[in-house]
């Protein structure tokens, strides 16, 4: 077995044992990226000089027993709306082309304390807004299962990293599936932590109160020990949470016997295919052989979590998005006559045509004579989703259902028709607006590619969730699936 | 004045003041802008780097809700601030963080007199936001080749003061700037210095058929950058809004900007082209829940303001109502004369002083009365002079003068108490014969060599002389006539 086909937690014990030290692993893994990055395209920007430098580092560390950490010279990709401190970071899109951060973003700050080692900023849908990762204003990825299929978005880079061997594990961020749908679809472990948990200072925003930073692993354990490092209060951020950070280690292997798990039905949604269909029903099974007592639930405002998503984002995103004016950073059109045309060519040539899309939905939704009618309204449709999950929440201990109705797609089937690639997320979106927190868990493969089963728990419950990933996980054994791209380096 | 009886003028004014917290309104940044070179004062947060995010600077929400409380508003139990989203190279995120539906205050008023009327005008809310930056341009903006951006401001904490539509002329607007400008000096929010942009002010004015309840076509009028432009400008527009309706016109609501070297009224941009600031709530920030018992607080911390000063300087001090509103309209004007009174000068007549020859000067060189090193004990041992009979009131005048226009007031003093002094032998001998035949005791002391009866016999020709005796000589004219 090759050092970057392995977890962090058997890494952390090799590196413990001296066994390998944080140089060599780096360098397998770089390795990796040079074998089979040019297929996979995952990276926007590997930052090898950086990564060997954080290793040697990591080694002294390792070397000396000082402040040894988990990820402690663990090899880590980022996805790039996270912001490094002198490391472009351009959140996918050309409008930040060589944006060069004064500032990391706490997580970073974070990963770096433990001594992380970065290996570079992973590939995106531009400014996140995306389910394939088709929308990356550089170039779209490949998923490792099949070259030809998408990896899911938008932290699709990141997805195809882990599932490649090309990293580790990684940072997504998930504003409506971002991290759990392409985890689904790159056969990889894929966390949304609850809104909160997580600080997202220096989290290149798309929608404020929808985003969320994630781990992407191979493993559960891996997801646990990557949540447990970056959770907390940061000052930074008005939005995180003073909740306090349990130990997600330690109630992971307690089993489901006797926890209650609910299946909404309205999660089976029109259009998921029958493969994916019957590999959630197996993983129900499965659980409940573990002592799981499965019952059927329902989420009543489901089918309006989509449009409201669709409202609620883009009028973030129209805001958020504003600053990107080529005055002070980032791209500036050439040969502007005025202001106003330096505005407009900028942010015309800058933007891609997905952004530009959602910058007008979310204009529209906010503007006077149709705030009430959409964004108002869409505030509301959020309130019922909170309760439907609070509702829900009071007869069981999770959800279950599939994180995606579809497994990986071919590469450009969807890019003509927006509403068939935002239906993607339809059983993702839900979760963002509720307030509560996912992960996806790969449960089974059709015709060779990834499913992947979600697993919901109500907010700062991520224990919870990831007791019953856990016990899913070491039941069905799916941990051992490989992409052929990582197999292939073996 | 025939255009005043035909119209009623209605004026409502929008006042922004800046709040003077050590740092800005949503990062670590200093607010001391002023002097600090161009973009010194920034950091990721106010210069709206991706992925910065706001954090709410307490301080300047506390003093916010005291000037609230100061104007006699209802505080907002709960309060959030909004995005006011509109595109300008001075406002880096593209949106401004204010505050929309649920301000942080509501309905409250401020009295002042005009006239020797008194008069009230509604506060609609007090609310928080932040200031933008600065751009810079080389001559006029429409010839400028380009424009430079400075941000050392952009953040710094503002507050918003809506006022009701409720003053009737340019002389009631002013007064009112002034009583909120002393009000916010009192609680010490800023300086109120209007050029400096510290506080600024916008006003909208229509004009009515007197008894009408309905408001007319109002116009906004912005770039007011002293009292007396606010004075000047809606006289101005009161002037052109009524030629307009007389001559059987319409009125246009619109922005207009105020120039003062012209003494005109400019149009800047009307209604069809007014912004869709598409406000909705800040995600980056929760709500404030602000409690019963914070306000309580706060309200226990308010200084004593300058209503209540006032009252106080007519009841206690004997002042009239004009003298004591013209000291409390400014808060270094009002603790100068407290310290005045405290150094033992009489109440009328530092208050004559200060609002007498001492105003007058400072309105002469638009000077401040912290601009100058004249301090309350200098104007208190003036007056002692005067009181004393040493110098007279004319004197006096030239003195104070001297002491104003001095680096250092003290000389001048000085120089007052020496210019009457009483050297010549001829007038002294008379005060020594006096103090001699009064002190028969002493004198005989003396004699029999006791020096201390000496120092009281040159005491008692001092006292005489009210002063003005010079010591020396008085000292050895004694020592002479005794002996």
């Amino acid at each position: 077995m090759k050092h970057f086909q392995r977890t962090i937690r058997d890494l952390h014990q090799l590196l413990l044992d001296r066994e390998i030290s944080s140089v060599e692993l780096t360098e397998s893994v770089l390795g990796q990226i040079d074998a089979v990055g040019e297929r996979t395209k995952a990276y926007l920007l590997v930052t090898r000089e950086l990564a060997l430098r954080q290793a040697k580092a990591a080694d002294e560390r390792l070397r000396a027993k000082r402040d040894v950490k988990p990820l402690t010279g663990i090899p880590i990709a980022l996805k790039d709306v996270l912001c490094v401190k002198d490391v472009v970071s351009t959140a996918g899109s050309k409008i930040l082309k060589g944006f060069t951060p004064p500032y990391s973003a706490t997580v970073v700050d974070r990963l770096e304390s433990e001594g992380a080692v970065f290996l570079g900023k992973t590939n995106c849908d531009e400014f996140a807004m995306g389910s394939s990762n088709e929308n990356s204003g550089y170039w779209p990825v490949h998923n490792p299962w099949g070259l030809d299929r998408v990896p899911g978005g938008s932290s699709g880079g990141s997805a195809a990293a882990v599932a490649s061997g090309e990293a580790i594990a990684a940072l997504g961020s998930d504003t409506g599936g971002s991290i759990r749908q392409p985890a689904a679809l790159t056969g990889t472990v894929g966390m949304k932590p609850t809104y909160g948990r997580v600080s997202r200072y220096g989290l290149i925003a798309f929608a404020s109160s929808l985003d969320q930073i994630g781990p992407m692993t191979r493993d559960v354990v891996d997801a646990a020990l990557l949540l447990q490092s970056i959770a907390g209060h940061d000052p930074r951020d008005s939005t995180s949470s003073q909740e306090p950070v349990p130990d997600y280690l330690s109630g992971l292997q307690r089993g489901v016997k006797g926890m209650r798990l609910g299946v909404p039905k309205e999660y089976f949604v029109a259009g998921m295919e029958p493969a994916v269909e019957q590999a959630i029903n197996d993983a129900i099974r499965l659980l409940e052989q573990q002592g799981a007592i499965i019952q059927e639930v329902s989420l009543p405002h489901s089918d309006v979590a989509l449009p409201a998503y669709y409202i609620i984002a883009p009028a973030e995103a129209s805001s958020n998005l504003a600053r990107y004016d080529g005055v002070r950073y980032g791209y500036q059109a050439e040969g502007a006559k005025n202001l106003i045309e330096e505005y407009m060519l900028t942010r015309q040539q800058g933007f891609g045509a997905e952004v530009k899309r959602r910058i007008m939905l979310g204009t529209y939704a906010l503007s006077s004579g149709y705030y009430d009618a959409y964004y108002l309204q869409a505030q509301k449709v959020r309130t019922l989703i909170i309760d439907d999950f609070r509702r829900a929440f009071e007869k069981v201990d999770a959800l279950l259902g599939a994180t995606s109705p579809t497994v990986a797609f071919p590469l450009g089937a969807k890019t003509q028709d927006p509403v068939a690639m935002y239906l993607n997320d339809i059983i993702t979106i839900p979760a963002n607006l509720g307030n509560v927190c996912g992960i996806s868990v790969p449960c089974g493969l059709a015709d060779g590619l990834p499913i992947g089963l979600q697993i919901i728990a109500p907010g700062f419950r991520e224990e919870t969730m990831l007791q019953v990933a856990f016990a899913f996980e070491a039941a069905a054994d799916f941990r051992k699936l490989q992409s052929p791209l990582m197999r292939a380096a073996a | 004045m025939a255009i005043a009886t035909r119209y009623e003028v209605v004026v409502g004014l929008e006042v922004h003041a800046q709040v003077l917290t050590q740092s800005k309104m949503f990062c670590r940044c200093s607010t001391d802008y002023l002097t600090a070179p161009p973009n010194s004062l920034t950091c990721p947060v106010c210069l709206g780097l991706p992925g910065a995010l706001p954090v709410i600077n307490k301080k300047a929400v506390e003093q916010t809700i005291r000037t609230a409380l100061a104007l006699h508003c209802e505080i907002a139990p709960f309060t959030k601030f909004d995005r006011k989203n509109y595109f300008y190279p001075d406002l880096p995120k593209g949106y401004q963080i204010s505050q929309y539906d649920l301000p942080i205050s509501r309905n409250g008023y401020l009295e002042f007199e005009v006239g020797g009327e008194h008069r009230r005008c509604g506060i609609t809310r007090v609310h928080l936001e932040e200031d933008t930056g600065k751009l810079l341009h080389a001559g006029a903006i429409e010839e400028s080749q380009s424009s430079l951006v400075d941000l050392n401001r952009a953040g710094v904490p503002l507050m918003e003061i809506v006022g009701e539509p409720d003053l009737r002329s340019a002389d009631e607007a002013r007064e009112y700037v002034m009583r909120l400008r002393a009000i916010l000096q009192y609680i010490g929010i800023n300086n109120g210095d209007m050029e400096s942009g510290q506080l600024r002010c916008d006003a909208n004015v229509s004009l009515r058929p007197p008894g009408s309840k309905e408001l007319g076509t109002k116009v906004e009028i912005k770039n007011m950058n002293s009292f007396r432009a606010i004075h000047r400008a809606i006289q101005y527009e009161v002037v052109r809004q009524s030629e307009i309706l007389s001559n059987g016109g319409n009125l246009i609501q619109e922005t207009r900007g105020w120039n003062d070297a012209k003494g005109e009224t400019i149009s800047q941009r009307s209604k069809e082209s007014a912004h869709d600031y598409r406000y909705f709530p800040e995600p980056d920030l929760p709500p404030l829940t602000v409690t019963a018992a914070s306000v309580a607080h706060l309200r226990e911390s308010l200084p004593e303001l300058p209503a209540a000063r006032r009252d106080r300087y007519i009841k206690d001090l004997g002042l009239t109502a004009y003298d004591a509103s013209l000291i409390t309209s400014a808060k270094a004007f009002a603790d100068f004369y407290d310290e005045t009174r405290r150094l033992g000068a009489d109440p009328k007549k530092a208050a004559n002083w200060i609002l007498g020859d001492f105003s007058r000067l400072l309105n002469a060189d638009h000077k401040e009365i912290q601009d100058t090193s004249i301090q309350p004990k200098h104007l208190q041992q003036l007056i002692a002079l005067i009181d004393s009979g040493v110098i007279s009131g004319r004197m006096a005048k030239q003195t104070f003068e001297a002491m104003y226009r001095a680096s250092d007031p003290e000389p001048a003093l000085t120089a007052a108490k020496g210019s009457s002094q009483i050297s010549g032998d001829a007038e002294l001998a008379g005060i020594v014969d006096q103090v001699m035949a009064e002190n028969e005791k002493s004198v005989a002391d003396f004699k029999a060599g006791r020096e201390q009866a000496l120092k009281f016999l040159i005491g008692q020709g001092m006292k005489l002389s009210k002063g003005r005796a010079n010591p020396q000589r008085l000292e050895a004219l004694l020592r002479e006539k005794v002996s």
